[in-house]
């Protein structure tokens, strides 16, 4: 057994697949101790906030400032104003108004910027453009004239006559240290549609979602071993009856069973475990295929004859002579279906009938949501991208150490 | 093969097992394979039975028959002059206290994840010796390893497969010796070791039946083995015993013609080899592949 371990660990496929999952592990059970919270607290009004630093800006202006004198920064500045969709504008009105745009390199803001207020002329009438166009370019020329133009001023109300008081003049120059500001947040991979914390939603769902995955797993492989051993070593009528059984759950795919159970259950019943128990229930049958077949060719073996001679009972012989035989394969069979579990709820999920919606996240939830409120049609790459990233790796490190166990087990491809 | 061998002699009428139209015919939906085919057999106690017969002529069905790990599909199996009562599992144990095997293939006899100590452990347990003190456990098998030119102390702790093969069967008596059955089947046991290991187990067999009287039926495919070791001989040929009796008088006056092809088989050291068929067969292989 030592030895069989120290050799697993000698299988790079098992290694990494092993750091992989273990890593995943203490992510997941990490990082809830220093960031503790309901996973499902609704931190953003609105959906889908980018990921990145935020910063208070009421804190902010309150708070000490150092003054910095950065020569890029009224470029930075006018630059984080100018979106693409301007730009493009912008490029196109100076095609439209005939002005040379030879050597003008587009991503540079600042010369986009430097050429519009150069040429730029609002009383100039260009053929071919509409009012409204018209209309949005003069917008547009004043919003890009006002910023880092514009005076800023801090006023405060005044508590007798409640009249604007100016308090301070925001300086351009003028910088706060992040320490300083009272509230500053990080949102790693920002917020979902429903303005949740991704990352903290994120590493709950795969916790959920791996526990799904045990459950399913155990479940099915305990039926499957249990089934396929009686099977096997018994044979007989008893034989041919569970082969009908598994025959009958081979032939209806077992996704239209775990659909139509989901269903019927209704939403309001399915929790976690519950879609584990179902999804164990109706993925068993590969198993007990493969450890019946297993079985059999094992029951006539010369030991297993001895042990009967032996005058050993049933169960001992399935226990000391079966059953240590096909462990290996059982412990393989086992890790495949918790990732197919895991993947098994996505799917299930998708389709709207995973577990109930407001206990715990779950990956398949997640991508759920995701693809409800159209993450991919606006571009928040960040509210499905680390699910898929996530439902890959665990399923890629598991199938790495089933590999890797294979070679270690698998007398034949043992180099 | 003029050689005189000494035979010991036996209770003639002492009859402990015996079969009458024993058949076992595989079912494989409508194909119908006989491989036992209406076979009588007795066998007395303390003799030394041999089955000869080439690869597929039904050996092993019959020796797994005998033993009761096959259903026989036809025909009744007596022992101690009853018919042999094996439903429950219960009693099936019992039987199994009165006979035992040794297998062909002693790498597959063993189970690997079992410690060579359990393997002893359990014949005593079988024999009642459950609640027997340790000291007196170990005492035990030590006789027993030492029976069969092992070393107790050297296997303890080990696996089977640590083992030579040769090692391995000769555990395998050990384990004869302290069961004590009444018969022993022995199916192919020596053909999987090497040539000297074959004449230590031989002999180890024969000491066995000597010292305890046991009935020992030894299953092989070669005629001239049988000959130098058994009291009794007996021919199979497709299921069916074709000829049967003493072993001079079958091996030296052989009757029926499948007899005479084994013992014809059987390589001639004293002998020059008569290779003419064979250059028959040559020269045909030869035409053959000139075509």
């Amino acid at each position: 057994m030592k030895n069989t371990i120290r050799q697993l660990f000698h299988s790079p496929n098992f290694v990494v697949g092993f750091v992989i999952f273990v890593g995943m592990l203490l992510a997941i059970f990490l990082y809830p101790i220093f960031h503790p919270g309901s996973p499902l607290e609704m931190i953003g009004v609105g959906t889908f906030a980018k990921p990145g630093l935020y910063i208070s800006v009421y804190d902010s202006v309150n708070s000490e400032t150092e003054t910095l004198r950065l020569p890029d920064a009224d470029e930075k500045r006018s630059g984080a104003v100018l979106s693409d969709e301007d730009r493009v504008a912008m490029i196109e009105w100076f095609g439209k108004a005939g002005v040379d745009t030879t050597n003008l390199d587009a991503s540079d803001d600042a010369a986009v910027l430097e050429l519009w207020k150069a040429n730029y002329d609002p009383d100039k009438t260009i053929k071919g453009l509409t009012k409204a166009k018209r209309a949005y370019y003069r917008r547009l020329n004043e919003a890009l004239a006002n910023n880092g133009e514009a005076e800023l001023y801090v006023a405060t109300k005044d508590a007798d006559s409640g009249e604007l008081v100016e308090k301070s003049e925001i300086d351009k120059d003028a910088y706060v240290n992040t320490k300083d500001v009272a509230n500053v947040k990080r949102l790693v991979l920002g917020t979902d549609n429903f303005g949740r914390d991704m990352l903290k939603e994120l590493l709950a769902a795969a916790k959920t979602s791996l526990m799904i995955g045990l459950i399913a797993g155990s479940i099915a492989t305990m039926i499957g071993l249990i089934l396929g051993l009686i099977s096997g070593y018994v044979g007989g009528i008893v034989d041919d009856i569970i082969l009908f059984v598994m025959n009958i759950f081979t032939v209806i795919p077992s996704f239209v069973i775990l659909i139509l159970i989901s269903y019927s259950l209704g939403q309001s019943q399915r929790g976690a475990g519950v879609v584990a128990m179902i999804i164990g229930f109706t993925s068993w049958v590969w198993t007990a295929r493969s450890v019946r077949s297993q079985v059999i060719s094992l029951r006539n073996r010369d030991h297993v004859n001895l042990s009967k001679l032996s005058g050993h009972s049933l169960l001992r012989i399935i226990f000391t002579d079966i059953l240590p035989y096909i462990l290996s394969y059982v412990v393989m069979a086992f890790i495949l279906q918790i990732s197919s579990g895991i993947l098994a709820e996505a799917q299930l999920s998708m389709l709207g009938l995973g577990p109930k919606t407001t206990e715990v996240p779950t990956l398949g939830l997640m991508m759920s949501w995701a693809q409800l409120y159209s993450a991919h049609m606006n571009g928040s790459w960040w509210a499905y991208f680390p699910v898929i990233f996530t439902i890959a790796l665990i399923s890629f490190s598991l199938n790495l150490m089933n590999t890797g166990m294979d070679q270690v087990f698998n007398p034949a491809l043992r180099d | 093969m003029s050689d005189e061998v000494e035979r010991r002699a036996y209770n003639k009428d002492e009859v402990i097992l015996s079969g009458r139209g024993v058949t076992k015919v595989f079912v494989n939906g409508k194909v119908r394979n006989t491989a036992v085919n209406h076979v009588d057999f007795d066998f007395h106690k303390g003799e030394f039975v041999t089955i000869v017969g080439e690869s597929g002529s039904g050996k092993t069905t019959l020796s797994k028959m005998i033993l009761g790990l096959l259903p026989i599909t036809e025909g009744t199996i007596y022992f101690n002059g009853k018919e042999r009562d094996i439903r429950s599992g219960h009693k099936k144990r019992e039987y199994w206290k009165n006979i035992q095997a040794i297998f062909q293939d002693p790498f597959s006899s063993y189970n690997i994840f079992n410690k060579i100590d359990t393997v002893l452990l359990d014949c005593i347990n079988m024999r009642g010796g459950r609640n027997l003190p340790k000291e007196k456990k170990i005492e035990m098998m030590t006789e027993a390893c030492r029976f069969v030119n092992l070393e107790f102390k050297e296997l303890t702790n080990k696996y089977p497969f640590e083992l030579s093969g040769g090692q391995m069967q000769r555990l395998m008596i050990a384990r004869i010796f302290l069961l004590k059955p009444q018969i022993l089947l022995a199916d192919e046991a020596t053909s999987m070791v090497d040539a000297s290991s074959r004449a230590t187990i031989l002999e180890m067999l024969l000491n066995l039946r000597n010292e305890t009287g046991m009935t020992v039926v030894f299953i092989t495919h070669d005629i001239g083995l049988a000959y130098y070791i058994s009291d009794t001989v007996y021919i199979m040929e497709h299921g069916k015993f074709v000829e049967s009796g003493p072993a001079d008088t079958v091996i030296l006056n052989p009757q029926a013609p499948y007899t005479k092809r084994l013992i014809s088989d059987v390589p001639k050291i004293h002998e020059v080899w008569d290779l003419s068929s064979v250059d028959l067969e040559l020269n045909e292989i030869k035409k053959d592949s000139a075509k």
